[in-house]
Formats: C-alpha cells, sequence, structure tokens
C-alpha cells in the first residue's frame, strides 16, 4: 500500500465521504415518517410470513366442513372466517404473505443477479458489448413483460418455481438498464480514472469503485421490483396460471371470491387479501421513496 | 432526420423478426399441439389430417420459414381455434376495435385529467388539489387493476352481454358497427384510468414543480411577463420533455389492451383473446398478436424520440453514439 500513498488518501476520503453519505441517508430515513411506518409494516410482515408455521392457528391444508364460508368474527376459533372449501381464512392469508414475499424477493433477485452485470458489461466495456447488449435490451422491449410472462408461463405450466422463473425472466430491462448507465457514467469520472492510473485492476475499478456508486439507483429500483413481482404475481395466480393449489396465493383468493360465488358473495374472501396486497404495495413504495429521498446527496439538509 | 428515421425502421423490422422467432420457437417447444389437448377429442387418422391440413406436420424449422413468406405478403394465417377459422387480420380487424376505444377513452380520462391535475398541484403546492394528487397517485398503485375490476363487479353486480343495444349511449356510426360508447366502457374504463391516472398526474406534478423553481422562471417574471405567457411558453414546453419520455410509452400500452380488465369484465377484445388464443394453442393468432403488439410499440419508441426533437431543439437524432 506504501505507492498509494494518494490513492489511500483519496480512497480514504471516499470511504469518509460514503459513510458520512449513509449516516445522513440513516438519519434522514428515520425521519421520514411514512418511510418508517412502511419499514415497521415491512417488517412484521416478514416476521409473520417467515413464522407462519409458529403463528399460523391451524394447518395450511386442515379442511374443515363446518366452516366453509364462515363469515368473519362470527367464530372466535376462526376470527376470519372459513375459505369456499373450509380452510382457516387467517391461516390461508398468514402462508399468502409467505407465498407472496418469496415471489416477490426472489424474482428479482434472480433477475437483478443476471441483470446487473449485464449491464454493467454493457456500460464498462463499451462497444461491441455494449452494442449487442442494447440490441436484446430492445427486443425484449418490444414485447409487454405481462403479456410475455403470461406466454411462458403457457410453456413452462404453472407453479411457484417457474412463476418466479418467468418473472425473473421477464423483469430484466429495467436493472440492466440502470447499472448501464451507472456504469457508463462513472467509467469516465476523475476518481476511476485516478484508480487505473494507480494500478488498480479491472476487477478493484468495477467492485471498489464503481460498484458502490451505483447502488443506490439499483437498491432503490429493487425495492419498486418487489411489489411489481408481487403484484405480476397475484395478476397471474388471479387468472388461475400461477400459484397451483395448495399452496396459498393473495392473487387466486380474490380471484376465487368471483368464480366461486356466482349467486352469493363473500365480501371478505376478496376483502382481507385486498387489503393485504394494498398494503404490501404501499409499504414497499413509502420505503423506497424514502430511499429515495434519503439517498440523494444533493438534498442538503 | 430521414437517415435516422429509415435506419430506426430498419432496425425495427429486425426486432420483429427476432422476437417472431423467438415466439416461435417458444411457442413449439409446448408439449401437445392445438388439437392435442384432450378436450377436442381428435386422435389416430383425424389428428393427423387435421395436423397436415395446418402444416403442423412439418419441422419447425420449415413451419417458421413458411409462416414468414406469407406473412412477407401480408398473410398471417387462420385462426385455429375461432369458430369458421377467419384470417387472423380479419379477426382482429374484428376485436382490435373494442380494446382500441377502450384504450382511447382511458387515454382521454387519465391524461386529460391527471395532465390538469397535475399541473393544478404543482402550481399550488400543498394545496387540496396537490393533497388529491399525492391520494390518487398512492391509491392508483395501491392495488392491481384487477383487484379493483373483481371489487366494481363484486357492488355493481355482474357484467352480461357486451355492446346490447339497450345500453348504448353513442350508437354505432356505420350500420352493424360497434356503438361507439355504451354503458358497458364505463366499469372497464374507470378500472383501467386508474393507474395510469396516477401516473400521469404524480409526473405532470414533479415535471412542472422542477421548471417552476428553475431561474429562467424566476428572470421571465422579473421581466414582468404575464403569468399566462410564462405557463405557455416557458413552463409547459421545457415540462413537456420528461413528461413524453415516461407517458408516450403508455399510449400502445393502453390501446393494446389490459388482459385482466378484459378477461375479468369479459371485454371481448386482444388481451382476452390474447389469453384465450394461449390456452388454445392457436399458434397464428398468437404470432399475430405478438408481432402487432411489438410493432405498435416499437413505432411508439420512435415517435417519442422524433418528438423530442420537435419540441427541444437542441436534442438532435443520429447523431450520439450507439443511439
Amino acid at each position: 500500500m506504501g505507492a498509494g500513498q494518494s490513492a489511500g488518501s483519496k480512497e480514504g476520503a471516499k470511504l469518509m465521504e460514503q459513510r458520512s453519505l449513509a449516516r445522513d441517508a440513516l438519519r434522514r430515513f428515520l425521519q421520514n415518517r411514512l418511510a418508517m411506518l412502511g419499514a415497521v409494516l415491512l417488517t412484521l410482515l416478514v416476521s409473520v410470513a417467515a413464522l407462519a408455521d409458529v403463528v399460523a392457528p391451524y394447518g395450511l391444508n386442515e379442511v374443515d366442513f363446518s366452516i366453509v364460508r364462515l363469515r368473519p368474527f362470527t367464530d372466535p376459533s376462526h376470527i376470519l372466517g372459513g375459505d369456499g372449501v373450509g380452510r382457516d381464512f387467517l391461516t390461508r392469508l398468514i402462508y399468502g404473505a409467505r407465498t407472496s414475499l418469496f415471489v416477490g424477493m426472489l424474482a428479482p433477485l434472480i433477475s437483478f443477479g443476471f441483470s446487473v452485470p449485464l449491464g454493467a458489461i454493457a456500460g464498462y466495456r463499451g462497444e461491441i458489448w455494449d452494442f449487442a447488449i442494447l440490441r436484446v435490451i430492445e427486443i425484449a422491449t418490444a414485447i409487454p413483460p405481462l403479456l410475455f410472462a403470461m406466454f411462458l408461463i403457457s410453456v413452462t405450466g404453472a407453479g411457484l418455481g417457474n412463476v418466479i422463473f418467468v418473472l425473473a425472466v421477464t423483469s430484466w430491462i429495467e436493472p440492466a438498464r440502470i447499472a448501464r448507465a451507472q456504469f457508463l457514467k462513472y467509467r469516465e469520472t476523475e476518481f476511476v480514472l485516478a484508480a487505473r492510473a494507480l494500478g488498480a485492476s479491472e476487477r478493484q475499478i468495477i467492485t471498489r469503485h464503481i460498484l458502490p456508486n451505483a447502488l443506490t439507483p439499483l437498491l432503490v429500483s429493487f425495492t419498486f421490483a418487489v411489489p411489481l413481482a408481487i403484484f405480476a404475481e397475484a395478476g397471474l395466480s388471479f387468472l388461475g396460471i400461477g400459484i397451483t393449489e395448495p399452496t396459498a396465493s393473495w392473487g387466486k383468493m380474490v380471484g376465487a371470491s368471483v368464480k366461486s360465488s356466482t349467486v352469493i358473495v363473500d365480501y371478505h374472501l376478496a376483502l382481507f387479501p385486498t387489503v393485504l396486497v394494498a398494503l404490501t404495495m404501499l409499504s414497499f413504495s413509502f420505503v423506497g421513496d424514502g430511499l429515495q429521498e434519503a439517498l440523494d446527496p444533493s438534498r442538503g439538509d | 432526420m430521414i437517415a435516422y428515421v429509415f435506419r430506426r425502421l430498419l432496425s425495427l423490422c429486425f426486432v420483429l423478426l427476432v422476437v417472431s422467432l423467438l415466439v416461435f420457437i417458444l411457442m413449439n417447444l409446448v408439449p401437445g399441439g392445438p388439437f392435442t389437448l384432450a378436450e377436442r377429442g381428435y386422435s389416430g387418422a383425424a389428428l393427423e389430417n387435421l395436423e397436415r391440413k395446418y402444416g403442423l406436420d412439418k419441422p419447425v424449422h420449415v413451419r417458421y420459414i413458411n409462416y414468414l413468406t406469407s406473412a412477407l405478403q401480408l398473410d398471417f394465417g387462420n385462426s385455429f381455434s375461432v369458430a369458421g377459422n377467419p384470417p387472423v387480420t380479419e379477426l382482429i380487424a374484428r376485436i382490435w376495435p373494442v380494446t382500441f376505444q377502450l384504450g382511447l377513452y382511458t387515454i382521454i380520462i387519465s391524461f386529460g385529467l391527471g395532465i390538469a391535475l397535475g399541473i393544478i398541484a404543482a402550481y399550488y403546492r400543498n394545496g387540496p388539489v396537490d393533497n388529491f394528487v399525492t391520494f390518487v397517485a398512492t391509491a392508483g398503485i395501491a392495488v392491481p387493476n384487477f383487484i379493483i375490476a373483481t371489487w366494481f363487479l363484486l357492488i355493481f353486480g355482474f357484467q352480461n352481454g357486451w355492446g346490447v343495444e339497450s345500453k348504448w349511449i353513442i350508437g354505432p356510426i356505420t350500420p352493424n358497427g360497434s356503438a361507439l360508447l355504451s354503458w358497458d366502457y364505463v366499469l372497464p374504463v374507470l378500472t383501467y384510468a386508474l393507474a395510469p391516472l396516477a401516473l400521469v398526474s404524480r409526473y405532470t406534478r414533479s415535471s412542472f414543480a422542477d421548471v417552476l423553481t428553475a431561474d429562467f422562471i424566476r428572470t421571465a417574471r422579473s421581466k414582468g411577463l404575464s403569468e399566462r405567457f410564462i405557463m405557455l411558453r416557458h413552463v409547459l414546453r421545457n415540462a413537456l420533455i420528461p413528461m413524453i419520455t415516461v407517458l408516450l410509452p403508455q399510449v400502445p400500452n393502453l390501446l393494446t389492451g389490459s388482459l385482466f380488465i378484459e378477461v375479468v369484465y369479459g371485454v371481448p377484445g386482444l388481451g382476452k383473446f390474447f389469453v384465450t388464443s394461449i390456452f388454445n394453442r392457436d399458434y397464428p393468432m398468437i404470432m399475430g398478436l405478438v408481432l402487432l403488439i411489438a410493432l405498435l410499440w416499437g413505432l411508439t419508441y420512435l415517435i417519442t424520440d422524433i418528438l423530442y426533437t420537435v419540441i427541444d431543439p437542441r436534442i438532435r437524432l443520429g447523431e450520439t453514439k450507439g443511439a
């Protein structure tokens, strides 16, 4: 490290700046009431989903014919009533949270996992790489993601794993674009030039110098990608081509409430999943908005 | 400029080619063809004859080349599953107007209302309209449209029959045409408009708010220009640029329809046909619809880029590398 005196101090300065940005961001985030509300709700949802086996009052597929379409708040042992085939609705909702969050987190994680490196290569390498990857993006943009997801589902078949795969494959464009733009931007900056002049390897430049700077917009984009994946899963399940029985899914519950009740309407079977979807969506977008504002260094307050 | 547009159109053709190839291959990866589905009940010689009739007995690459050569002559094949096996083009011409109308009313409502609300909200910040816009922007994205559609159905009852004469508000202009506006459109358009309304009002607000606080607006004010002149010549023009990027891509989206809205409300449009075509393995219909949608998207992106230069003369097309 002896030769890198100036590099060391430069990097030290950068690290300090980063740390203080993180602290500033945290302070701004904590002061943002909506963002905090979202964060608290999300923590609650995630813990309930993770501890579903412990929290849920009944087993996922425990059927009791005496509670078929039981109204909510009538029987204290089944607070939210029963669904169309006699399963405790609260239990189904809790397991539904697990499905939603699992798909919602995993699908974007997979898509970011391959799209960010792809965008980074395009932005960093440029030339033929950039050209080729841009063409792929252009082709992928030609079909609306949801239609393509539906089409792919018809190829792969329904089911939890396939839904995650299909949603990951159809949602990679946005993160790839962001990563490309970020790497393109920072490739030419002075601190990258300085690092290169001091003999930093490609790998160091990418992982130590560019990636930390590119992380912020990607993080914000991720928090918005999660609820979109949750929506998409709910939509596919609603149409009956997403999550298959007996796995619980909020979208499927809403869909079932229309299909099963052509004569008598069971409002509660649609109401609770609707509220939960809305709460999840709002929590993620509050947290996303909060992160975006908190991580924007141009806000000097 | 012309060279640029030409190059973009060429690139669009390439995109369509790749999309068609990709969808064609994926479609044929699915086990079972349109006539082997169990509920059709074809077997043995009947199945073989049917497959020969529609050329399904040939290998995939031969079929693709056949499809491509006839598609280049604007023959997109005949639907497998719709009664009477009408040509795909004829079928699309029959079902698209419904989706198109639905999308058009949605665009009028969401863009008209959204832009007006957004401008007022940006101009009177933290006023009642601003709060309302924040509320709509939040509510519009909180629940997916198929859930809202379900609720409308649960509350207002089930929708039976599409385009029945008694429900017309504005009747058809041509004999035997579909009604310009009927009560059937009200719920789907309301549902459909909510999400774009949220998006449009939110972006209009932020886009106008950015320009309204810019230095050159203060300069214009201090020069004593009238508020009306400032809004029309200075603010509107500059605020439009970021809006076009986000809002114009919504147009082909809305005009090709939401499959959820159409499936839930039973709208006989493109989205619903896309879903049923996929379920029925109606290869020519799937291909036709995908190509139509891809074409519309491609053209919209091109128009978006051209509109930039019209609004912002600083932007020159075709001069940036890799565009």
